[in-house]
């Protein structure tokens, strides 16, 4: 088999290679970027041109080549089934990835102003900060487009490694030392668990494609020969299995319990920046990830449901239990961390619903759950990455990430604490913010799925009560900034405008995507992607095989 | 052109004069607060220019403004006012100008007050205009950041905890709407297309035709859930916990739009969304809507008799003067499939025209207490006495316009009584009976305040030497509130003319649904 790769990788690699670079190019971009940063960093050219610049200007260009190419071409700009696959099938360029890659890059540009901003890597250490951040991205921009076990896994890990260092980047702090080993150590089980996975199913299978695996269990599970979709089989338990240990491995990245345990330790011990671009981009990642490996577990037959009934289970207990533990924290990150776990909940609700919709054949609900997701995703870049940069903002001014030192700040810094404000009750879900519109379409389709099991709707109350118990917890922050008063002996902690500008710039869109017509536009893009990453392999698969 | 744009001009101009504040410097006061006067006033005299254009004969609804806003969702910008709304929108404009003004009280922070002040004027307004309902939904939510903040920062000692009480329960509410929201929106067909609708006109059409929108049992937990959602505003026992808490914290103008305004939109939103998609489930538990009504009615009044502090016996009132807007609306009765009784409009238009007379006469009765407040720095009824003497003129003023809450003839408070507890009679004799000794409860606990407060050979309490005659300002507000309180009550055709018709047409709507059980 593996020589079979190689020689068709040989043989097309003529014709194929130049189109998959072109659609390659951005992450190659990237690359680049990585080179010159640790090339600067040898030939000392980062003493006079400080490796942000490049990193920035790097990932403008790439965002540039992505951005035109959405621009140019509109729906043209990726393509569907066989043809998006890239490098003889271990990547695709469909609608998910061209989203996530402008997403991600979007997001990119947004955490290197931020560290500019905050300061955050010094001089000395900015070439290696962001060699490990755009490796990260490119890591996660690989997550999105991954369309085989093996690149599933490389991608993860690509990642997940850059991801610890920046946890325990602070480097004389103990409390960000010990962040990072508990990462690492969490991390390192749940690849290993997930690489298992792997090769169980596509041991199981006999393929590593992505986009074959319904196909392949549907055969293995339903033909002739097949083994039925008893659990009492081995077959059926070694692939329940499998696929069972590579959701642990996406769980532990998009930290849903019981898989939650490093994330407030490493949001706490980690740079506030860094936790912000972990809780968006590697989520963001993993949900790409996600969606394409339950789509695939329709093959499942009757099996679909109860899985997907499992990962409601989840999905109701990372909100209740992120949202109630959130309560107790008093430090900021802490209680930040807890709430992405809880907003991990909601959007899983919206996987959830598209495989209950999947299985029941009803496409356009499942689009409509992924379209939600997606939704939600873009919303969540701004409101955590705004809550995360004002921590970070905030913190250089006061040296505090604690909801007491943000006392009465509402006289020091009014922007920020109105921003603050504006992301928090984002994240709460209330109109008219980005928040309630992305809630919305997340739990709208899901409801509607309840026609199809009923469990669906006992997912949506569930996530309806946790809004009203998240309320409790996000407020704790504006009524330290607002009512309480600022103590005496308190820090000053005036900020400049040019953050207050940035902070700007990051909670407009918040506002714009609750009440403005952005949102039919944002909404709109979303389903169409959703809409072909939904139905695509469906067609694909009935060129296969008529009678489906 | 102007006609068109006309309501949604009146919804945001308040935001566009809080915009103006934001850019303002916040040292100069007086500027700031004149300013937000002035778009006060402008809101006011913009929703009094409704009333030209407005066909008094015409049920349904006008000044109707439609544009997409998420296509995809078939969610629109949709507004339309008709004679049930529009009422409703000019008490808000008008509450809001007089709670501007008795603003001037308000010290710290002014811009942010004035600021916060201004949107929660424009998601008040926004409730009342808006027809598709995640339009309402959103601006029904909007109000909660402005009112929560209005209360957290600038209210009295305890304003912390009665500022998240009143964010949740309302929070609450909002979101067994947002279940009721779902339910309706996937069980919805737009007539020519098919597709899930939001539009209240066409949701209405859709309940009240042969097929129904829901079928009973759905009506039935929409229903509940929708009445829920809004008797927590109303507030209705057992959802009023949250009311005495927040205005007693909240400071006086707040205290004026809490219990002016925004208890009305509970009422409005029943009859706006609840009643006409759910008509079936409203048969049925017309029992219990009544029962809600009396039993607010006869608790208010006993909790405000048991009160010490003045402002949460005035609370306590609205809990009771709200329960005949539940009473009034809920004696349900129809004579044919297309007619509904003539005792059940009457109860629906007597609980509107309670819902603006107690807007008037409750918003007067707050401010009467904050004047007295701002004095002497305490409510407690047990140490009051003699204001007469120190304060004539106030002490006329505040028996205009406790009388007009007590329901005197000839006064705005006395028709809605009457109207409901006449429609009640006619659906439940012994209803009536209790209802009616509410207004007796009412008289007592009222009588007894002025006579704790105003009468007696002196004052008690502490800061005497305060006690100074009413400033202009508060003559002003005090003077225009009592003079609407007797209008209304002596003129209640001027607000009858508007509501009728589309009272007439909701409840026979209704009817052809209801016969059929």
């Amino acid at each position: 088999m593996l020589a079979n790769s190689i020689n068709q990788l040989i043989t097309d690699l003529p014709t194929q290679i130049g189109s998959d670079v072109t659609a390659f190019l951005s992450e190659l971009v990237l690359c680049g970027t990585v080179v010159a940063l640790l090339l600067g960093r040898l030939l000392g050219i980062d003493r006079k041109m400080p490796g942000h610049w490049i990193a920035m200007a790097g990932t403008l260009i790439a965002f540039g080549i992505a951005f035109g190419n959405v621009y140019a071409n509109g729906p043209d700009a990726y393509q569907v089934g066989e043809d998006a696959q890239l490098f003889s099938g271990l990547l695709v360029n469909d609608g998910l990835t061209v989203f996530f890659r402008l997403f991600l890059l979007v997001f990119l540009v947004l955490v290197i102003a931020l560290t500019v901003l905050s300061g955050i890597p010094d001089n000395e250490d900015g070439p290696d900060f962001y060699t490990l951040l755009i490796g990260a991205t490119i890591g996660m921009m690989l997550m999105a487009s991954a369309n085989h076990l093996l690149m599933l896994f490389l991608a993860v890990e690509m990642a997940s490694v850059p991801s610890y260092v920046m946890v325990g980047f602070l480097k004389g702090k103990r409390l960000s030392s010990e962040a990072a080993l508990k990462y690492v150590v969490y991390g390192a089980g749940a690849a290993g668990v997930m690489l298992y996975g792997t090769s169980l199913v596509a041991g199981m299978l006999g393929t590593g494609q992505l986009h074959l695996v319904a196909e392949k269990l549907r055969d293995l599970l339903t033909s002739e020969v097949g083994v039925g979709t008893d659990m009492s089989t081995a077959a059926v338990r070694t692939i329940v299995l499998g696929v069972m240990m590579i959701l642990v491995g996406l769980a532990f990245k998009l930290s849903l319990v019981p898989f939650h345990f490093w994330c407030p330790d490493a949001f706490e011990g980690a740079p506030a920046e860094v936790g912000g671009f972990l809780s968006v981009a590697s989520k963001a990642a993993a949900f790409a990830l996600l969606i394409r490996v339950v789509h695939q577990l329709t093959g499942f037959g009757d099996l679909a449901v109860p899985l997907a009934i499992g990962l409601g289970v989840i999905a109701v207990v990372s909100s209740t239990f992120g949202n109630l533990a959130a309560y107790f924290q008093t430090n900021v990150k802490r209680m930040l961390a807890y709430s992405t776990i809880a907003h991990a909940g909601y959007m899983l609700t919206g996987v959830v619903a598209m495989l209950v919709a999947l299985e029941d054949g009803n496409q356009m609900l499942a689009t409509d759950c992924v379209e939600g997701v997606l939704f939600y995703l873009s919303v969540y870049l701004f409101m955590n990455l705004g809550a995360f940069a004002i921590v970070a903002l905030i913190r250089n001014r006061t040296y505090s990430e604690e909801i007491a030192d943000y006392r009465g700040l509402k006289n020091e810094c009014p922007w920020l604490c109105v921003m603050m404000a504006v992301c928090l009750f984002s994240l709460v879900g209330l109109p008219p913010l980005g928040g309630f519109v992305a809630k919305f379409f997340v739990l709208a389709p899901v409801w509607e799925a309840a026609s199809i099991h009923w469990s669906m709707g006992v997912l949506v109350g569930f996530a309806l009560l946790n809004t009203v118990f998240s309320l409790f917890y996000y407020l704790k922050v504006p009524v330290a900034m607002f009512i309480v008063d600022r103590p005496e002996d308190a820090r000053p902690a005036r900020t400049g405008s040019t953050e207050a500008v940035f902070v700007l710039l990051l909670t407009a869109p918040i506002l714009l995507l609750g009440m403005s017509p952005l949102i039919s536009k944002l909404s709109l893009a979303a389903e169409r992607v959703a809409h072909d990453t939904i139905t695509v392999p469906d067609g694909a698969r009935t060129s296969t095989s008529p009678e489906k | 052109m102007f006609q068109e744009h006309l309501p949604t001009l009146i919804i945001f101009a308040p935001t566009i004069g809080a915009v103006l504040l934001m850019l303002m410097p916040k040292d100069n006061e007086e500027g700031l607060r004149y300013t937000a006067l002035t778009v006060t006033i402008v809101t006011f005299i913009l929703t009094l220019a409704l009333l030209p254009g407005f066909d008094m004969s015409e049920a349904g609804m006008q000044y109707t403004y439609s544009a997409e806003w998420i296509p995809n969702w078939n969610i629109n910008y949709q507004l339309g006012i008709d004679g049930i709304s529009l009422p409703l929108i000019l008490l808000t404009s008008f509450i809001s100008l007089w709670a501007m003004v008795a603003s001037w009280s308000i010290t710290k922070q002014i811009k942010g007050y004035l600021i916060l002040f201004l949107l929660l004027e424009t998601g008040m307004l926004g409730v009342f205009m808006a027809t598709d309902f995640f339009l309402f939904y959103v601006f029904w939510e909007v109000m909660l950041l402005p009112m929560y903040f209005l209360i957290g920062i600038w209210g009295g000692p305890r304003k912390e905890y009665a500022a998240i009480k009143f964010f949740l329960y309302t929070l609450f509410g909002s979101v067994l709407m947002l279940v009721a929201l779902l339910m309706i929106y996937f069980n919805s067909h737009h007539p020519e297309s098919n597709e899930h609708i939001f539009d209240l006109l066409l949701l209405t059409d859709a309940a009240q035709g042969n097929e129904g929108l829901l079928n009973p049992v759905m009506q039935q937990w929409a229903f509940w859930l929708l009445f829920i959602g809004f008797a927590i505003k109303i507030p209705s026992v057992p959802f009023h916990t949250w009311l005495p808490d927040a205005h007693v914290e909240a400071p006086t103008p707040i205290s004026m739009i809490l219990a002016g305004v925004l208890l009305k939109m509970g009422g409005y939103g029943i009859l706006r969304i609840a009643f006409p998609l759910c008509p079936v489930a409203v048969f049925d538990g017309s029992t219990v809507l009544v029962a809600i009504g009396v039993i607010s009615i006869i608790y208010g009044a006993f909790a405000a008799m048991a009160q010490t502090d003045f402002k949460r016996l005035v609370a306590y009132s609205s809990v009771s003067h709200m329960g005949y807007v539940v009473l009034g609306i809920g004696v349900v009765g129809v004579v044919s499939a297309d007619t509904a009784s003539d005792y059940w409009k009457m109860g629906i238009n007597g609980a509107m025209f309670q819902m603006l007379g107690h807007g008037v006469s409750s918003a007067g009765m707050f401010f009467m207490v904050g004047v007295v407040y701002d004095r002497v720095h305490h409510r407690n009824l047990n140490e009051f006495g003699g204001l007469a003497g120190k304060m004539p003129l106030y002490t006329g003023l505040s028996a205009g316009i406790f009388f007009a809450g007590l329901g005197l003839p000839g006064m705005c408070g006395f028709i809605g009584e009457v109207f409901v507890v006449l429609s009640a009679w006619q659906f439940s004799k012994i209803l009536a009976i209790v209802a009616a000794s509410g207004v007796i409860l009412t008289a007592g606990y009222i009588l007894w305040t002025l006579q704790r407060v105003y009468l007696g050979a002196e004052y008690k309490g502490p800061h005497e030497e305060a006690l100074t005659p009413m400033l202009a300002r508060e003559r002003i507000v005090a003077g225009v509130l009592l003079v609407f309180a007797i209008i209304l009550g002596v003129f209640p055709n001027l607000m009858f003319q508007y509501m009728i018709p589309s009272i007439q047409k909701l409840t026979d709507g209704m009817a052809g649904q209801m016969a059929g059980l």
